[in-house]
């Protein structure tokens, strides 16, 4: 009975998501009175998440399982959610975590609700808070099956320590050839960058910047802050900066704590996109650019002018902080 | 190394030049059979609509707002319509919902599909929306399904992926490119700060994105295409029993934002100050 919940790494190490569908996880098991069950992968260090109220860790170690499969890895949480008589399961919102989520719902005839951003309205009846109309507004959504999935927005709960003692157990899921029939050929990431999904803080770049040869400074701010780049649709639509930045409503949402906008005026589909963001930052030379009401601090200059002395700052800023 | 790899490229060409004789003489005997792709659309509000609520914050208030095909669906179409035009595709599309739903799907006639399937249901969620597109792809024996990652409404992203695993199809999430030889898919997916290349097979089903086509691929209806999507069938069939695990039970909308703080271009300083004392996030 008790609460499962999927412990996302990366070549070995848990992701910051991880600890945050952790405390979520705890939280609930809390509520109904029982205790949380981690399911992790190929990971190391699978105690660490006693700190985040996880009480017994199911430890998968397999050769087949080094690189993201969606179907298998679906199947292995279903067998381990049967193996606990899991009644929820808590998910975080990557990409590959929105890939196997609708595979284990299917499995498992659950009700699924993914962009959850707060712990449930109530247990019973099951009502948790996520946004909808691409972040333009929120519902409450009931989950009426037996067994409930949540998939909990980046950012949105955050990680809290809850120390208990986790045991770890090993896990040996039974696979067979029907779970690799999609194969991963190539991943294809660039190494060393930090992606907008996981990031803290996001730098973004509009048409304001008036060309692709003027984004060294955008992502000099970025390295500065240790940041993720974005770009808005008409720049990914130019080819100016590739797809995978596009962010908005029909490009990635982004939840950083936070976002900063350069030379991006404010369409509605773009503050839809960004809003979960905490703290919102625009640069432009257009005072009446929508971007200003939406955002919490504002430059109104040229970015050409504000951004290399906003560097220079942060540069010292981090040196006498360091 | 080196002597590896173009070993490796000679097998390739060899192998390539072996695979386009078998092709020439499967094309000689008409033996491809052309592929049968289901488009699955949702009627969602244009992505410049403002969102408002109503039936004390119940409900979506639809008062003056557009609806048009998703767009994560229509560069799905998109995609659909080349299989068509270079492979002999044959391009069927459906949509859960009522009559209120026909322009939009009327519209993707007009762009191209040959034939249109309405459900006639409320899509009450994710869950029950699969449910009958799963029937849908059962009876008519589809090769290929594309549906969009998430409507961009109720952002539910778990049809695609529940139909696949319902019908026992293979599945590619946030899919960006898709290429599909005889039984075989080459699929490219967006993950978290880049992409992957999966190699899969006939049936699949796609969660669609931009990049399966560029924007500038998308197509407006032209009046001939308006005209000929008249004559076409759009087959409406009554929904399966399904059960409805989800229930939006109210809505809200964002809390208003303060006013924003303003800090002089000359003074950038101010805003490193701002941030790190003032919001904390730096």
């Amino acid at each position: 009975m008790s609460v499962l919940v999927y412990t996302e790494s990366e070549k070995g190490k848990f992701k910051k998501s991880a600890f945050e569908v952790a405390s979520y996880a705890y939280k609930v098991a809390q509520d109904l009175g029982t205790n949380v069950t981690a399911v992790a992968f190929n990971a190391n260090d699978e105690a660490s998440l006693g700190n985040y109220g996880v009480s017994k860790v199911l430890k998968i170690s397999n050769d087949q399982l080094a690189t993201f499969n969606a179907k298998a890895y679906a199947d292995a949480l279903t067998q381990a959610a049967e193996a606990e008589g899991a009644k929820v399961i808590i998910l975080s919102s990557s990409a590959d975590t929105k890939f196997l989520a609708p595979i284990l719902t299917a499995k498992l005839s659950a009700g699924y609700v993914p962009n959850v951003v707060a712990a449930p309205d109530s247990t019973s009846p099951f009502v948790v808070k996520r946004t909808a109309f691409s972040n333009k507004g929120f519902a409450h959504t009931e989950i009426s099956s037996d067994i409930k999935i949540i998939g909990v927005s980046n950012n949105a709960y955050g990680a809290m320590e809850n120390n208990v003692s986790a045991s770890v157990e090993d896990f040996n899921p039974s696979l067979g050839d029907s779970d690799f029939t999609t194969k991963s050929v190539e991943v294809d990431k660039v190494a060393g960058k930090v992606s907008i999904a996981d990031a803290d803080i996001v730098v973004s770049g509009g048409r304001g910047l008036k060309g692709p040869e003027n984004w060294g400074m955008v992502e000099e701010l970025a390295d500065v802050l240790g940041a993720a780049t974005a770009c808005s649709k008409p720049v990914s639509d130019l080819g100016w900066r590739p797809h995978g930045e596009h962010v908005g409503q029909t490009g990635k949402p982004v939840a950083s704590n936070l976002y900063i906008a350069i030379g991006i005026s404010g369409a509605i589909q773009h503050l839809a996109g960004v809003s979960a963001s905490k703290t919102k930052v625009v640069i432009n030379n257009d005072p009446e650019a929508p971007f200003f009401k939406a955002a919490d601090y504002g430059i109104v200059g040229d970015a050409f002018e504000v951004v290399p002395k906003l560097i220079e700052k942060l540069k010292e800023f981090k040196a006498q902080n360091a | 190394m080196l002597g590896d790899k173009s070993k490796k490229e000679r097998n390739l060409l060899c192998m390539h030049n072996k695979f386009m004789n078998l092709i020439a003489i499967f094309e000689a005997i008409n033996l491809k059979v052309p592929m049968k792709i289901l488009v699955c659309i949702s009627n969602v509000p244009d992505t410049t609509s403002k969102i408002n609520f109503t039936e004390g914050d119940t409900k979506f208030d639809t008062n003056g707002v557009q609806f048009v095909i998703n767009p994560n669906d229509e560069f799905g179409l998109t995609r659909a319509m080349w299989f068509k035009e270079k492979q002999g595709a044959t391009v069927h599309v459906a949509t859960v919902g009522g009559p209120q739903t026909e322009p939009t799907i009327r519209k993707a006639l007009a762009i191209g599909a040959d034939e249109a399937i309405r459900v006639n249901a409320e899509p009450a969620d994710g869950f029950f929306v699969a449910k009958q597109l799963a029937e849908i792809v059962k009876n008519g024996g589809y090769d290929l399904v594309i549906a969009g990652r998430e409507s961009i409404d109720y952002n539910g992203g778990m049809v695609p992926g529940i139909l696949a695993t319902l019908l026992d199809m293979n599945f590619v999430n946030t899919c960006i490119g898709l290429e599909v030889d005889g039984n075989t898919a080459t699929a490219l997916r967006e993950i978290d700060g880049g992409k992957e290349k999966l190699s899969t097979s006939l049936p699949l089903v796609i969660g669609g994105q931009k990049g399966l086509v560029q924007e500038s691929d998308l197509r407006i209806p032209n009046m001939r295409g308006i005209m000929m999507a008249r004559q076409k069938a759009l087959n409406v069939v009554e929904p399966v029993e399904a059960s409805q695990p989800t229930q939006d039970q109210k809505f809200e909308k964002p809390a208003p934002k303060g006013q924003v703080k303003l800090v002089d271009a000359d003074n950038v300083g101010e805003l490193v100050n701002l941030l790190h004392n003032e919001a904390k996030v730096i």
